[in-house]
């Protein structure tokens, strides 16, 4: 059972042919011999929840994600559960209400079993930041998952469960799943509801699913998605079946291109697989456009001046007063204050705040700052500009495989890793990495596809064709 | 040396409003410490602030009631700092695009030109405890707040600590009839902070700004900016430099100390707060406040003195606390005399609800006191026995018709029987009666009024009395 994905395993459940109970302790045996730390903690009320839920399924329940087994990014709240964000400085908080996020599944019939490893406050591209240890990449032990959903992806490609939640501020989602070969979205931002989620960057975190098909994808994207009166940011635009754009055909769909991207991808890991699965688009009937982001190169300083500067304001509320860790030396309130975020958070985590409050100061806010939310607009701009020659948009989702455990430790090399995931972020759009091939070590590689803001659909579509043709070519 | 005084004024009020500003908690006081809280105003991990829309139309109103002009798109900032009570260690607040831009008050003869008034966040409090340590009742955090600040580059400026009590004080009225706020100020509902500057006479050079913080009261503020002008005059006459810094003043000691210089200035770090949206403000909005707007202190003191002939001090003393102005209007409503009514709360109304910081509550039904009224005017009782019953049914639940009958003091003796008391009363005090004769002096006539009212038991008309009295002596 526990090789599979999110709709077989709901059949399976809904048709009797297994329990929800069952699917429930096999992935909590599954957990507890796992050796890559993904999951920091099961729930203990997970089997009581799943043996309700079989009653529940008895008396005629039919949620989309009846019996589902779930797990959750560390940062994603559900009340009475601990939610650190991988970080010490909220080790021991438990939460005191459910994100809406959580709740959507939960009234859908998921049961979720598990917090997953994070990088700390999402801060990350391999989960090597989080206090509570390092995760392993299910597929070579060796390596990185990628991050900062690294616990999430690695969850799902060694099957202790059938699908998780990640959170995607700059790739946070789509690297991870790359590195671990699964389906990761990061949808639209404003479609799906943030509260209850530990914020980084509040204007470009946005939550969602990994899977290990396109299929399950589209399904968990239909239950996260909608307005939230708890989020402001979201969008009332009503919510479409992702599911009725399965099994199409691509013919004359338009395949953008982008010139600065093939010029990026040169000699790296990923040049083969992004030029393969372009002649399999078009060997499918698929046209390719040439378009140009003349600007795409800055996408990286921009969003490391923008997730720094909102993730500073973020943090500042762990501060040793009320619910975080407070230091144990601190004798008044500026030592409650230096000592506990001293203590509590990791380096990472500071190097951003500093890097924040640097972009903020006054003296430097139009120079880094107002620059930043300005070529924000313009690479919006561009990228709505270049959707009205294709329907969505091609490009490699990480610069290789998965890498060695502490090869980025240069904080630079590793904020470079971004550049092909930081645009959907940057300009809100949806973004989906969809499995395409190996690389040199053998290890998973994902191709990503950008869709303009709340065309999710088109995503499930070109992705879905991929999954289900790449091996024919 | 002769200088130019600089006043700028910073003044908060919390609005009125059912719910917190990016909350469903109630704004209200009074609860246990921390039972009036949400993960929003908490700040706990995750949470999201969600605009209250009255808030703003209620910062619209303010700004309409002071002729601001409304931004159509404005901006929530944060502005980042530490300190225990503010729980997200930033205060939602606005700096760029306010909701209101460019107003005015008239202070005496001058329109003091206002730069703002912004929405933001309170904070919660903080509560020291006998053993030391220090707590947080986050129950006013996120409260909705309007900040308005005076415009310091543009002329006329505030010049004088009269000036400010008086720009204060009429700006409390107007919030206070706009129906924005209470101010009550004792529950610190409203606070000003007050910056002063000086600079040679006629200099057009500003001097270096004094900031005072956190200052509980009108007085306090008049007392601090007085303080602040000699100080700095002291200082400036010696030869020596202002330094820019914030002070606070210690209400008991008469003088203010240096809380922050400039070098340790806070750098609040704006930024617009990514988790709200800019708020646009349409026409619509703007009209439907207009229209909702209720009348105003300048509107209500025209109508009280071109429509209901009142005299400036009267219409002044009736709008000096709103409940008083609109139990005028209600009584008026109901019994429509003008100056009648105007009497009776400016004298026995008012006397009975003053008090050192403002007025308590009028603790009689506009039913009650009308009956008093017009039965004095129709000369059913008199007015000395009306005010008996007013005095007896005062903060109570008690009838003014009842118990004016209750105490006998209804207007009824028949015409034959009041002339035969007079008779007796004249006859009685021959030597007095004599003495009026002789100097027409009208203390002895109303003496003799006295006694007939007094044989009467109050139960005539003391106008009557007077006349058959003069009646009798001038025959």
């Amino acid at each position: 059972m526990i090789n599979l994905g999110v709709i077989e395993t709901r059949d399976k459940i809904l048709a009797g042919e297994t329990t929800c109970e069952s699917v429930v302790l096999e992935y909590i045996q599954k957990i507890k011999s796992s050796k890559t730390n993904a999951v920091l903690e099961v729930f203990a009320d997970a089997v009581d929840l799943a043996k309700e839920m079989d009653k529940k399924i008895k008396s005629g329940f039919k949620g989309k994600l009846a019996g589902v087994p779930i797990i959750i990014k560390d940062n994603i709240l559900v009340k009475g559960k601990h939610a650190s964000a991988g970080s010490l400085i909220l080790k021991d908080y438990i939460a005191e209400y459910t994100s809406t996020v959580a709740q959507k599944l939960i009234d859908a019939g998921a049961i979720i079993i598990a917090r997953a490893n994070m990088d700390e406050f999402a801060m990350g591209g391999s989960t090597e930041t989080s206090y509570f240890g390092k995760t392993l990449n299910p597929h070579d032990l060796t390596r990185v998952p990628g991050g900062s959903s690294g616990g999430s992806a690695a969850a799902v490609a060694e099957n202790l469960c059938a699908a998780s939640l990640g959170t995607d501020t700059g790739g946070s989602i789509r690297q991870p799943s790359s590195y671990c070969g699964m389906v990761g979205v990061k949808p639209t931002y404003g479609r799906v509801s943030r509260f209850g989620v530990i914020a980084y960057a509040s204007s470009l975190d946005q939550v969602g699913p990994i899977t290990k098909s396109v299929a399950d994808n589209a399904l968990l994207l239909e239950v996260l998605s909608g307005a939230d009166i708890n989020d402001e940011t979201t969008e009332h635009l009503q919510v479409e079946e992702y599911t009725n754009y399965l099994n199409q055909d691509i013919k004359g769909m338009k395949i953008g291109v982008v010139k600065q991207v093939d010029n990026i991808t040169k000699g790296l890991d990923t040049e083969k697989n992004y030029n393969d699965i372009k002649t399999f688009l078009k060997n499918n009937g698929a046209d390719i456009v040439e378009i140009e982001i003349p600007h795409l190169e800055l996408v990286l300083p921009v969003y490391y001046i923008i997730a720094p500067a909102e993730a500073t304001s973020n943090l500042a509320r762990y501060d040793g007063v009320k619910y975080t860790r407070r230091s144990e030396d601190a004798k008044n309130l500026e030592e409650i204050y230096k000592k506990s975020r001293t203590e509590g958070f990791g380096s990472e985590v500071k190097r951003r705040i500093m890097l924040g409050n640097y972009v903020l100061s006054s003296g430097y806010f139009d120079a880094y700052y107002n620059k930043a939310r300005a070529l924000q607009a313009k690479l919006r701009e561009e990228y709505l500009d270049a959707f009205k020659n294709c329907d969505v948009i091609l490009m490699p989702t990480a610069t290789g495989e998965a890498y060695k455990l502490g090869a980025k430790s240069n904080p630079v090399d590793a904020y470079k890793e971004d550049i092909f995931t930081v645009s959907a972020n940057i300009t809100g759009l949806p973004c989906i990495a969809v499995p395409y091939g190996v690389g040199p070590n053998n290890l998973p590689i994902a191709m990503q596809f950008l869709a303009p803001h709340f065309e999710e659909k088109r995503l499930y579509k070109i992705a879905d064709f991929v999954e289900k043709n790449k091996e024919a070519k | 040396m002769n200088y130019d005084v600089v006043i700028g004024l910073e003044v908060h009020a919390e609005l009125k409003t059912n719910t917190k500003c990016f909350c469903s908690c109630k704004n209200e006081s009074g609860n246990e410490p921390n039972t009036n809280c949400c993960p929003v105003c908490v700040g706990l991990p995750g949470a999201l602030p969600v605009l209250n829309k009255f808030a703003v139309e209620q910062t619209i109103r303010a700004g309409l009631a002071l002729g601001f002009e409304i931004n159509k798109t404005a901006i929530f900032e944060r502005k980042n700092y530490f300190y225990p009570d503010l729980s997200k260690a930033y205060q939602i607040s606005q700096l760029v695009k306010p909701i209101c831009i460019n107003g005015s008050l008239r202070v005496g003869e001058k329109d003091i030109p206002i730069n703002r008034i912004h929405l933001e966040e309170d904070a919660g409090k903080l509560v020291h405890a006998n053993d030391g340590s220090t707590l947080v009742d986050y129950n006013r955090g996120g409260v909705p707040l309007i900040e308005l600040v005076t415009e310091a580059l543009q002329e006329p400026h505030i010049e004088t600590a009269d000036e400010a009590i008086e720009f204060l004080e009429k700006l409390r009225q107007v919030y206070i009839y706009a129906g924005v706020a209470d101010c009550l100020i004792e529950k610190g509902q409203m606070r000003a902070d007050v910056n002063v500057s000086l600079k040679p006479k006629g200099s057009k050079e500003f001097g270096t700004k004094v900031e005072m913080k956190n200052i509980m009261g009108f007085k306090s503020v008049h007392r601090a900016i007085q303080y602040e002008i000699e100080r700095q005059r002291d200082i400036l006459d010696d030869g020596g430099k202002i330094e820019q810094e914030t002070r606070k003043w210690d209400d008991d000691k008469g003088i203010s100390f240096t809380l922050r210089t400039k070098e340790n200035s806070q750098d609040y770090r704006y930024f617009p707060d990514p988790d709200l949206l800019a708020v646009e403000i349409d026409d619509s909005i703007i009209e439907n406040v207009k229209n909702t707007m209720p009348m105003l202190p300048q509107e209500l003191k025209n109508k009280y003195m071109q429509e209901y002939g009142l005299s400036e001090y009267d219409a002044d003393v009736l709008l000096q606390f709103k409940h008083v102005s609109d139990f005028y209007n209600d009584c008026l409503s109901g019994y429509n005399q003008p100056k009648t009514v105007c009497n009776w709360l400016t004298t026995e109304i008012m006397a009975r609800i003053k008090t050192e910081t403002g007025a308590g509550p009028i603790l009689i039904s506009k039913q009650n006191l009308i009956w008093l009224m017009k039965n004095v005017d129709d000369k059913k009782i008199n007015r000395l026995s009306a005010k008996e019953v007013l005095s007896q049914i005062w903060g109570t639940d008690l009838n003014a018709e009842e118990e004016a009958k209750r105490q006998n003091l209804i207007i009824d003796i028949d015409t034959s029987a009041l002339d035969g008391i007079v008779k007796q009363v004249v006859e009685n005090n021959a030597n007095v009666v004599s003495q009026f004769k002789e100097t027409g002096d009208s203390k002895i006539l109303n003496f003799l009024v006295g006694q007939v009212m007094k044989e009467t038991r109050g139960k005539a008309n003391a106008g009557d009395v007077m006349a058959k009295i003069k009646d009798i002596v001038n025959s």
